[in-house]
């Protein structure tokens, strides 16, 4: 009886001596990217200066006098984010009250692997499909000399973060008590009004969550873009060649040196600030939901 | 089977031949031109394969670093991917070890189909901004190039005499890209090495001259470069750089050359 015990306690601690190191493991590859991207990315903001860096309007890494300034990146990534939100969030939201409250059962079982589906298609099929048809299409539509613009990207990264908004929206307004939506229908509210007026507002948080996973999809992905945004560092314009944060650091490292190489490193590290504040803000808005 | 055994055996005599030098000086050091990667990388993997005792080792650091390495004697072979100046020929030796052609392409429904040297300049420098003032439809000229960094850019900026003043559109990040994106728009026009050349897209011809082979070996296709070896004048090279500078001019490294993209001297 006592030995039986003992080894149960052994393989016990076994146990939670291998999910400790497996936690630690993961917590010291997190540690590493941050210490490396800090390493790597300082030494070019320091030489260059951090205003001309951050605010400098003007890249040019490889003429014969090199300028640095990747404000037009980060507005570019602002801006192509916000628009993808803009465009995303309604789409995505009112598709998951349909899907979560209206839809029969028949055609949700029908549309929920496609949204799937969706979100399992790589990110430069997103690139492919979009340089073939959508910047062609853009150009045609708004007679410009030139298809690949922030608009392009803009709808590439709004289709690209819809898969995840629906999901999590469904997911959030599936919590909510069912109690309350009959409460409020034996009150004598209609059924939009229930949905729309306690519903949503009880499943506000998650559907806040939504969106800022949505944001840092957007402003994460490189790959999509890098095929339709047509990579001109200009200022942002919405039907002009841009060029986006991630785009700037994939685009030029496979050839660059020196000075060029690190000030790379330092555009990383901006945008992994960037999405830190990002998962910041995420983990607050759950916590929030969460004490509700 | 006695066939065989005997071509067997010659084979091996024959790499025997070749891998049986022993240098000396096991290191060999090149130094210089960032579009040269490709090929001194063919090249130096495919002479280090037959001569496994020796290391070659290649710094991509671009034609002026490499023309001062090799001066200053830093490396064993610079690598420059323009002709040698004056002042520079005069302490230095430079031997072409092939050619760098560079084809721009427009759209098969454009119309325009030669430009001169100094039109392309024009074009990519926005000065000509209108197909029409070509000859074209009135439209305007979209510009697709290539990324900063980039050895087709800085080898097409660098013919044309367009450094650092090209308007581009679309700056993309590999020749099938921009190949792409100019077989889907009436509008643009872009640069891209001579391997990269399909029927979606039409090759301008430069001056009159179409881009070949021939016509670049020949020199009467101007939109060409010289990829340079570059060696200092009067001193002898170490046994091992002497044999891959050799075996980089000698008719065996040719078809390498031509896989990497360039074209071999005649």
């Amino acid at each position: 009886m006592l030995d039986k015990k003992s080894s149960f306690n052994g393989s016990e601690s076994i146990a939670s001596l291998v999910f400790l190191i497996l936690g630690i493991v993961n917590i010291a590859f997190v540690l590493l990217i941050c210490i490396y991207l800090i390493i790597a990315g300082l030494p070019a903001i320091k030489e260059i200066g951090i205003i001309d860096f951050l605010f400098g309007t003007r890249w040019a890494s490889t003429a014969t006098e090199p300028e640095f300034g990747i404000l037009p990146f980060i507005l570019t990534s602002i801006y192509g984010t916000a628009g993808a939100i803009v465009i995303g969030l309604p789409l995505g939201f009112f598709s998951a009250v349909y899907l979560a409250k209206f839809a029969n059962k028949k055609v949700r079982t029908t549309i929920e692997p496609l949204i799937d589906l969706l979100a399992g298609i790589p990110s430069v099929v997103y690139g492919f499909v979009g340089m073939l048809v959508l910047v062609p299409a853009i150009q045609v539509i708004f007679n410009l000399p030139d298809g690949a613009s922030l608009f392009a990207a803009i709808i590439v990264l709004a289709i690209m973060i819809l898969p995840s908004i629906i999901k999590i929206s469904i997911t959030s307004l599936e919590a909510v008590p069912n109690e309350y939506e009959l409460g409020s229908l034996a009150l004598g509210a209609n059924e939009i009004e229930t949905c729309f007026r306690v519903t949503v507002k009880a499943a506000k948080s998650g559907i806040a969550a939504a969106v800022v996973l949505g944001v840092g999809r957007a402003i994460g992905e490189a790959m999509a873009v890098m095929m339709v945004a047509g990579n001109a560092a200009n200022m942002p314009s919405l039907f002009e060649s841009v060029r986006f944060l991630t785009t700037a650091v994939a685009s030029e490292m496979s050839y660059s040196s020196g000075l060029q190489r690190d000030a790379l490193f330092s555009i990383a590290l901006v945008l992994f600030v960037f999405i830190m504040l990002i998962n910041a803000t995420l983990n607050m808005l759950l916590k929030r939901g969460g004490k509700r | 089977m006695k066939k065989q055994l005997a071509s067997l055996l010659m084979a091996l005599g024959m790499s025997a031949v070749v891998a049986t030098p022993a240098f000396a000086d096991m290191n060999i050091s090149t130094d210089g031109s960032t579009s040269m990667e490709k090929v001194i990388g063919s090249l130096g993997e495919a002479f280090s394969e037959a001569n496994s005792d020796v290391n070659f080792t290649y710094n991509p650091t671009g034609s002026g670093a490499g023309i001062n390495a090799a001066l200053e004697g830093r490396c064993d072979i610079g690598l420059s991917s323009r002709a040698l100046k004056a002042d520079e020929a005069a302490k230095l030796d430079g031997t072409t070890l092939c050619l760098d052609g560079i084809v721009v392409v427009v759209n098969p429904q454009n119309p325009v189909k030669d430009l001169t040297v100094e039109q392309i300049a024009q074009i990519f420098k926005g000065e000509i901004a209108n197909w029409k003032d070509l000859g074209g439809a009135d439209s305007q000229i979209v510009l697709i190039g290539r990324e900063a960094g980039s050895g087709t850019r800085d080898g097409f900026e660098t013919v044309t005499n367009t450094k650092d003043a090209c308007k581009y559109r679309q700056e993309l990040t590999s020749t099938g890209d921009v190949i792409t994106t100019v077989s889907q728009n009436p509008n643009a026009i872009g640069y891209a090495s001579l391997a990269a050349v399909s029927d979606k897209i039409h090759v301008v011809t430069v001056g009159g001259v179409s881009a070949t082979k021939e016509t670049i070996q020949s020199g009467e296709y101007k939109l060409q470069r010289p990829f340079v070896l570059v060696t200092r004048k009067g001193e002898k090279l170490s046994e091992a750089a002497q044999a891959f500078f050799d075996y980089a001019m000698s008719e065996e490294a040719k078809p390498i050359i031509e896989m990497a993209g360039a074209v071999p001297n005649k």
